[in-house]
Order: structure tokens, then sequence, then C-alpha cells
């Protein structure tokens, strides 16, 4: 009964400060789809500095990296507190050869491709510790590899509300309906986090996102 | 040449997740591209990713991972859904198939909804031989 009436207290107590909550909101997805980019392009908006270095070689992002604290407003001037949070991008295979071939000496290639493992499994691990998670893709390339689909699969399976990013629509061969077929039961967006493309439609789906936290 | 390994869904059902993760890629170290009956758990694949990561070295450089399963399509209605989760419940995830290949093997997967295509790498003396055909 006391616990139940513990309960009972404890979820009262939560709905009432629920909007206050700062959310922790992770992005999540495949190397190189433009995570730290969009980090970045939220971290300039409402910070005024970036969150992290972006580059066109995959795994430039080996270690999990945050912002704590950031107020996005809307339109109606709502606030929605977030603790953003960039992860490594999540591969099944990590070859340091793949880095040599683009100009890396061998002995930077190895530590990086060392670095890259550890990486991936930090975002795995990072996975119970997150709210919500923005899903970043590239939308010019296959969004049936089973990594994105691994990764909705677990946030499915965590009940982690998903908001997927088609990045990249910049491009002419982005494929943003490809994406959107792919993932039917999500919001999928078509954004370019370079260009700042479409960024106003995606702060509006955050908010989105937060309400179903 | 190339190893193709069948396993059906049966030698893993009694496994623990950590057991049929193991048993997966102790075959697929051994350069076989297995062909699993059914599909692991939504929590075992991500395992099977952290796990690869913590095993690659030299030799070893990761996997590719494939999984078609016909019970996620769009176009099933709710009765098929319902009596899918329920052959799921009863004798496990063994609807569709997994395809796990090491990338030393396997360049990579194609994966539509309904198909899955897998090229291989060419290795130096298949390159090696084809060159000299050419010369003849």
């Amino acid at each position: 009964m006391l616990k139940f009436v513990k309960k009972f207290f404890k979820k009262i107590w939560k709905d009432l400060f629920k909007s206050r909550r700062t959310l922790k909101l992770g992005l999540y997805g495949p190397p190189n789809a433009g995570k730290t980019t969009l980090a970045n392009k939220i971290c300039q908006d409402y910070l005024g500095e970036d969150l992290g270095k972006v580059s066109h070689l995959p795994h430039e992002t080996r270690q999990i990296q945050s912002k704590e604290e950031i107020s996005i407003k809307n339109a109606d001037g709502k606030e929605l507190k977030i603790n953003l949070i960039d992860t490594p991008g999540i591969a099944t295979k990590i070859d340091f050869e793949d880095f040599v071939k683009k100009g890396m000496s061998v002995a930077k290639s190895k530590r990086r491709a060392r670095e890259a493992t550890k990486g991936v499994i930090e975002s795995i691990k990072w996975l119970d510790e997150i709210d919500t998670v923005v899903l970043v893709l590239d939308a010019t390339q296959d969004p049936y590899s089973q990594v994105n689909v691994t990764i909705v699969g677990n946030l499915q399976a965590r009940n982690i509300p998903v908001l997927i990013v088609a990045n990249k629509v910049d491009l002419k061969k982005a494929k943003l309906k490809r994406v959107q077929a792919a993932f039917p039961q999500y919001d999928v967006i078509g954004i370019s986090a370079k260009y700042a493309k479409n960024i106003d439609v995606f702060y509006e789906s955050l908010f989105k996102l937060a309400r179903q936290k | 040449m190339v190893t193709l390994q069948f396993i059906p869904y049966a030698d893993i059902e009694d496994l623990s997740s950590i057991g049929r993760i193991r048993k997966l890629l102790n075959t697929v170290k051994e350069n076989k591209i297995v062909l699993l009956q059914g599909r692991l758990k939504k929590e075992e694949e991500a395992e099977l990713i952290k796990v690869t990561m913590e095993e690659i070295n030299k030799e070893f450089k990761g996997i590719e991972l494939a999984v078609i399963d016909p019970a996620n399509k769009k176009e099933l209605t709710g009765l098929q859904k319902l009596k899918n989760s329920m052959i799921n419940m009863l004798l496990g995830d063994r609807h569709g198939m997994t395809v796990i290949g090491p990338a030393n093997v396997v360049k990579s997967i194609r994966k539509d909804p309904n198909k899955i295509e897998l090229y291989t790498k060419e290795t130096r003396a298949t390159r090696k031989k084809i060159k000299r055909k050419k010369r003849r």
C-alpha cells in the first residue's frame, strides 16, 4: 500500500515538473551522416559555439561529446531544454586500411580504427542513458542498411521516441522519399545541416518529439 | 572459395543471448558466411555489433550483417501480423533469415525489403588469375 502511495506521488511530482525537465537528446546514426554537423548547427544557433570537429573522413567523432542545458525556443515562445549528446557513428566493420587509402599514415590509421571501435561500443552503451533520439541518416545512402534498422529496432524495444532526419538533401543524389519509404512508421524530415535547409522544421519537430517522452 | 554455413534456429534456440552471439561470431571468424534461420532479438543485434567491435584486430575487420523479415512487411493485414506474432511467441523468431559474413570476405550486402544481394571481395589470387587469362 505504502509503495503504491509513494509511486502515485512520485508520478504527480514528475508530471508537475515534466515540462521544465531537461531532455537528454542523442544524435545517433552511421558514420559520416552529419551528426556532428547538425550538433554544431544547434550549438551555433543557441550557444554561439561549435560542439565538435567535422571531417569528410568517417569516424571523426570517436568519443561521446555533449553540451548541457541548451535552451531551444519555438515561434510560439515555448522553451525546450536539452542536453545534446553527439555519439560516434555506429558501424559493423572498421578497417584501418580504409583510412590509409584516404591518405592517412599507417600509425594514425591504426589508432583511428582502434578509437573508432571503442566509440561504437560507447554509442551502444549510451542507448540506456538517452531520453529521445534523432537518428541522422545520409539521404544519399541506402537507408535499408542493417545498422539503421538495428538502431531503430533497439530504440523501439527501449521505448525511446525517435525522429529520423535525412541529412544532405542539398545533394543531387539525395533520395528523401526512399528514406521515408524505409521507415514508414516514423516522422522523417529532410534537412541539410551544412546549409541550414529546413532547420526550422527540424526544431519544431524536436518539440513534438519531446512531447512523446 | 566462399563457404556458406546454414544454422537452423533450433541450434541457437536454447542458448543464452551471449551464447547465440558467440556461436555466430565464432563461425564468422572461421571466414564462413552464416545463413541463420530466423533472426536475433533486437537487443542481441546491438550486442552482436558491440562484441564484434571488441574483437576487431589485424585479421578480423568486423562483419557485414543483413536481416530479411517478411513479418515486417507493410502489406501484411492485421490478422497476418497477429498470426506472425503468435508464432514468434510460441516458436521464437524463426521468421525470415539473417546473413552474417566476415568483412574481409563480404564487401557489402545490399538489402531491399524483399531480397539480399551479397557482394564478396575479389581475392588477390583470383585477380592475378583473371589478369593471366586476359594476357593469354
